[in-house]
């Protein structure tokens, strides 16, 4: 039995163990409510829960967004229509956010959005690159899968922490610039720096993820393809570029959406680097919800829900034109 | 593997029986800047011997939880029974008015009544509970630094200016980094305005717009990290209205000058250690005064508590004044009970000189409080104005905003805020 | 074979595969940078956690930590320096107290002898390496320590077992059923995949407490078991699984329960091992939500126990970096030993 197998075998006996003792309760209730009853039993734990804890405080929000006041409790807070959402989308001029009644909604929004297309652009070039490396024959090629793997494990609290300690202006980080003879650096108070910083350390931290699943999709291609290839005499670039990536579309493909889902959620890891700072250079569309709903002592529960339902709308919009877009591609 | 299963499975069940909550607990919840929750410890352990017959738990807490956790806590009565609080006036209407259960409100009153207005509703006169320390805001010198650029240090009728411009030589003689630097909070640059004549609380007492003074305060603070005086780092370095201390700077020497507070003192003494001489400075001084801001954090009872009677007895074993003495003798902290202040002598424990100086120079600054900063710890919307302060001062000091519109944003956001609470 | 050489093999010149080719050398670059990049900071962070706050405030930092040496004279303990004397040479003084920026100093040979005034500018402080392991002894012995641990065994485990029951349960349905709103509920689970906790804190704190689930360790499982991300992943790979398979056992009179634990769960399982191992990091490493809906230390898991060094004014950044290395050290340690598994398990089961 291959390592695999063993833990998958090991991790799932107790989930066996509790089906095999439910088993003749199941078959009582299949041989009364049928195969249709069967189908909604395996549904329900999952969708009740899912229910209670994920749609109905979606769905709360909603009412919350339309509500005002700091209390915490709905039946607490007046109800004031639209206003909140008024507050959000008045502003002279979208595109730049300071002529905006709310300034850092606005920010909040073009920063997430740079920072989604920078962030996923340079984690699935680097994600490919340290793929296509990983997939040549290596010494130690557990070891090198380790190495770029590991921060995947950590909490983004952690990686946040790790990274400002190095970071701040008496960190490792100067002190390699010092020591290279170089000018120290302030990474988190320079707004370029402190992007690129909070760009970087996203990309550190899931790029072992995103690279495994790019290596499976390597392994997977057929070993003949290349074979025939250098039989041609076809240069190594166009083999990358004929054969390599239309062979790994679908994993490219997998990695850009789950990437793009995590990015567009930035919040933890950046909070703990930068705070949002310097001024409001990395202030990010999640932080804003979270600060205004919950940490601020300004607290403004129903503007954070109109800001999040707006989030949620855009996202929920691009996820349906991607899927009908998969759809029409995958029917022709 | 059956042996771990087997082992996870123990605890697992063990955890899930064993947290049953017992009638007639006393909870407090506590956070901590320096050793006051070992000291705390201390004196739980030795209630406990007092009062075997109420089981009292200290609860160590980060003090996120007390900003942003409990508030929510609090409004939906799951609170502890006790808490250190410092956002005091904004959760008043969730404290317990302990008069009926104590046996002499009286020494309550007398002892600790010059702050219980910060800690009551506007217009009542209940007693939740008492400060564990006052707070006063105050500027901290490195005279190690002023002596070796030959600079004098500026005496106590010294203004802000002579101040920056003081540090600012030394500063350049001795290449640091920047001349001052300033806690990351609004309430830091509050005592410095209202130095300057400003009047943050209109007739109504509602916020009054920034006047002149304001302005011309905050103007200067600007132009001061633009021109690379005010260490920039710690004002830009997060948005919102996040707090940032700047103690670390002023400890590793690079600068001369810090503006933060008494709470400080026992910080700087286990961190400077010997390696510079540091004075307390009190407030720099404008055309209306030299006053810093006091403040504090409370011990106050929670209203929702189902055992006010064991509460109270807490709470009065806790406000003894021997008690009281020796919290403050073991923290460092400066007491707000009346007769411990009047009876001075306080035997701070510590053998560094250049604490208990700095304790004593803090003593001395509570006389230099203005009338209008004495208003502000009882004045409900201070922290909506803290708040406003901190974000816009950040981003005009990052360069995001003009000083006029950061201005103009201040007195908007707190206008905001101000409508948001009316609600 | 050859295939694979041609992809693999150093390139060497012109393509001999003697030589260093130029994607050798970038290949080895990216390796060893990576290395130095992925673990510098790890090592970094443990290295810092044993530094005493003095030197955590000190630049340029020392890469290992190091503390003052003293040495006792008169009963009481006194830093040592090396001072440069007027005539140029160096040598070890301790110091007995300092004004200003003038110390008086002795040899610590001669102690009774004359102090020596010395300007703090012409001496260094002597240092030695020393672990300041009293960031790690000090918070646990006054945390208590073994509950807080209990508290997050408790909740990893039972929110994972739950986690792998319900998803898998909801997978199968998803994947080897056909009815009417199929589609409607996995687009309702994809489109809340994207829908962050931070963001639907406050209601989701309302319906916690309307359950009467606050400060239980319940109110930290349960909203984190349904996820989207297992059920859309358990589904995935349930649907290769050949249809025949299941038809041949409904033949023998299998129940739909028993195909479903006996046939698909077996066949499923690397990706439930996959599902399990994230689980486990994910409810371990879980920060945010426990900290709103645990009020009392008794319910503390050890990531909100941890925290509790982080004051309104001062942030005690030893006790912080020590803490943080010791809540990832369980991690670690699951890593170092399914490391094998975990890597190729995510590339081969994750997503097919």
């Amino acid at each position: 039995m291959s390592l695999g197998a063993r833990v998958g075998a090991a991790a799932t006996a107790p989930l066996r163990a509790l089906a095999a003792a439910l088993d003749p309760a199941m078959r009582g209730w299949q041989r009364l409510a049928g195969r249709g009853g069967m189908i909604g039993l395996f549904l329900l734990p999952n969708l009740a829960i899912f229910t209670i804890f994920v749609l109905v405080p979606i769905g709360l929000n909603v009412a919350y967004s339309m509500t005002g006041g700091a209390q915490v409790f709905l039946a607490d807070r007046p109800f004031v229509g639209g206003e909140q959402y008024a507050r959000l989308l008045e502003c002279e001029n979208h595109l730049r956010p300071r002529t905006c009644r709310d300034d850092t909604f606005w920010t909040a929004v073009w920063n997430t959005a740079r920072f989604v297309v920078l962030q996923v652009g340079l984690m699935t070039g680097a994600a490919l690159v340290t793929a296509l490396i990983l997939n040549r024959s290596l010494p130690a090629k557990g070891f090198w899968r380790a190495v770029f793997f590991f921060p995947v494990l950590l909490s983004p609290v952690v990686v946040g922490l790790i990274w400002r300690w190095i970071l701040q202006r008496q960190g490792l980080a100067n002190l390699v610039m010092v020591e290279g003879g170089l000018e120290p650096v302030n990474w988190l108070v320079d707004r370029f720096w402190a992007f690129a910083a909070a760009v970087g350390v996203s990309v550190w931290a899931h790029l072992g993820f995103y690279a495994l699943i790019l290596l499976a999709g390597l392994q997977a291609i057929p070993k003949d393809l290349y074979e025939a290839a250098e039989m041609d005499g076809t240069r190594p670039w166009r083999v990358f570029r004929r054969i390599t990536l239309p062979l790994l579309t679908p994993n490219l493909a997998v990695v850009v959406v789950l990437a793009l889902i995590r990015a567009v959620q930035i919040f933890d890891e950046a909070y703990v680097l930068t705070g949002g700072g310097p001024g409001t250079a990395t202030m990010f569309l999640t932080q804003y919800i979270y600060e205004t709903g919950f940490a601020s002592p300004v607290r403004n529960p129903g503007l954070a829900a109109a800001a999040s339902i707006l989030m949620a709308g855009v996202l929920v919009v691009l996820t349906l034109l991607r899927l009908s877009r998969q759809r029409r591609a995958a029917q022709r | 593997m059956t042996r771990i299963w087997t082992a996870i499975a123990a605890v697992t069940m063990g955890t899930a029986l064993g947290s049953a909550a017992l009638a007639g607990d006393v909870r407090i919840m506590w956070y901590s800047d320096g050793n006051e929750g070992e000291v705390m410890e201390d004196l739980v352990a030795r209630f406990r011997a007092d009062h075997p017959e109420i089981n009292l738990t200290l609860e160590n807490v980060a003090y996120q939880v007390i900003k942003e956790q409990l508030p929510i806590q609090l409004a939906a009565g799951e609170g502890p029974d006790i808490a250190r609080i410092t956002d005091l006036k904004k959760e008043a209407p969730h404290f317990l008015d302990l008069t009926p259960y104590l046996r002499d409100p009286d020494y309550w009153r007398e002892n600790f009544g010059a702050q219980l207005d910060w800690m009551r509703p506007d217009r009542t006169d209940i007693i939740p509970g008492f400060m564990t320390q006052l707070t006063l805001t105050g500027g901290f010198a490195n005279a190690t630094l002023f002596e070796q650029a030959g600079v004098p240090l500026p005496g106590p009728e010294a203004t802000w200016d002579e101040w920056v411009e003081a540090a600012a030589r030394v500063a350049e003689s001795q290449q640091l980094e920047a001349a001052i630097a300033i806690d990351r909070s609004g309430h830091r640059i509050t005592g410095p305005m209202i130095s300057e004549g400003a009047k943050l609380i209109g007739e109504d007492g509602m916020p009054a717009p920034l006047d002149d003074a304001a302005r011309g305060f905050l103007t200067k603070l600007i132009g001061w990290t633009e021109d690379g005086r005010n260490l920039r780092d710690v004002w830009v370095s997060a948005a919102g209205a996040t707090y940032r201390p700047a103690a670390d700077e002023f400890i590793n020497a690079t600068v001369p000058y810090y503006y933060a507070g008494s709470w400080q003192v026992a910080n700087l003494s286990a961190t400077v250690g010997d390696a510079f001489d540091w004075v307390a400075t009190g407030s720099p001084c404008g055309v209306a005064g030299c006053t810093g801001i006091p403040g504090g954090a409370a011990l106050v009872a929670i209203r929702s508590t189902p055992n006010p009677e064991e509460v109270a007895t807490v709470m009065e074993w806790f406000a003894q004044e021997d008690i009281v003495r020796e919290f403050s003798e073991r923290t460092l902290f400066l007491p707000a009970h009346k007769a411990v202040v009047e009876k001075g002598g306080l035997d701070f424990q510590t053998d560094d000189e250049n604490a208990r100086a700095a304790l004593n120079a803090f003593v001395a600054a509570t006389g230099q409080l203005t009338e209008e900063a004495q208003r502000i710890p009882a004045w409900t919307p201070a922290s909506d104005v803290y708040a406003a302060l901190a974000k816009r001062l950040g981003e005009a000091m990052a360069g995001e905003l003009s000083t006029e519109d950061a201005l103009a944003r201040i007195d908007s956001d707190i206008a905001e805020a101000m409508t948001a609470a009316a609600q | 074979m050859r295939g694979a050489r041609f992809l693999t093999r150093r390139r060497g010149v012109a393509g001999s595969g003697r030589g260093w080719h130029w994607t050798d050398i970038a290949t080895w670059v990216w390796l060893v940078g990576g290395t130095v990049l992925m673990f510098g900071p790890a090592v970094w962070l443990v290295l810092s956690s044993f530094k005493t706050p003095a030197a955590l405030a000190e630049f340029p930092p020392t890469i290992l930590p190091y503390a003052q040496q003293t040495m006792e004279i008169d009963g009481r303990e006194r830093p040592l320096f090396t001072v440069t004397t007027p005539d140029g040479t160096t040598q070890t003084m301790a110091e007995l107290r300092r004004v200003g920026i003038v110390a008086q100093m002795v040899d610590p040979a001669a102690p009774e002898a004359e102090p020596l005034r010395v300007n703090i500018a012409e001496r260094e402080p002597l240092r030695e390496i020393a672990f300041a392991t009293s960031n790690y002894t000090e918070p646990f012995l006054r945390f208590d320590f073994w509950r807080f641990f209990r508290n997050s065994v408790f909740v990893t485990v039972v929110a994972t077992a739950l986690t792998l029951l319900t998803n898998s349960m909801a997978a199968f349905a998803l994947s080897k059923y056909d009815f009417r709103g199929r589609n409607a509920v996995m687009l309702l689970i994809i489109a809340t995949l994207m829908v962050p906790l931070s963001v639907i804190l406050v209601p989701l704190y309302s319906v916690v407490s309307a359950v009467g689930l606050l400060d239980t360790l319940w109110g930290v499982i349960l909203p984190t078991i349904a996820t989207p991300t297992g059920v859309f992943l358990l589904r995935q790979y349930m649907l290769t699984i050949p249809d025949e398979l299941l038809e041949a056992a409904r033949m023998d009179h299998a129940s739909e329960w028993q195909i479903y634990w006996r046939i698909v769960l077996p066949l499923a399982a690397p990706a439930l091992a996959v599902l399990a191992i994230f689980s486990v990091v994910w409810r371990w490493n879980d920060f945010l939500w426990p900290l709103v809906v645990l009020t009392s230390t008794r319910n503390y898991t050890l990531q909100i126990g941890l925290n509790s060094y982080a004051g309104e004014l001062n942030v005690q950044w030893h006790y912080i970096l020590a803490m943080t290395v010791a809540a990832i050290v369980p991690v670690v340690l699951v890593f170092v030993f399914l490391q094998r598994f975990i890597t190729s398990g995510i590339a081969s089961a994750g997503l097919k």
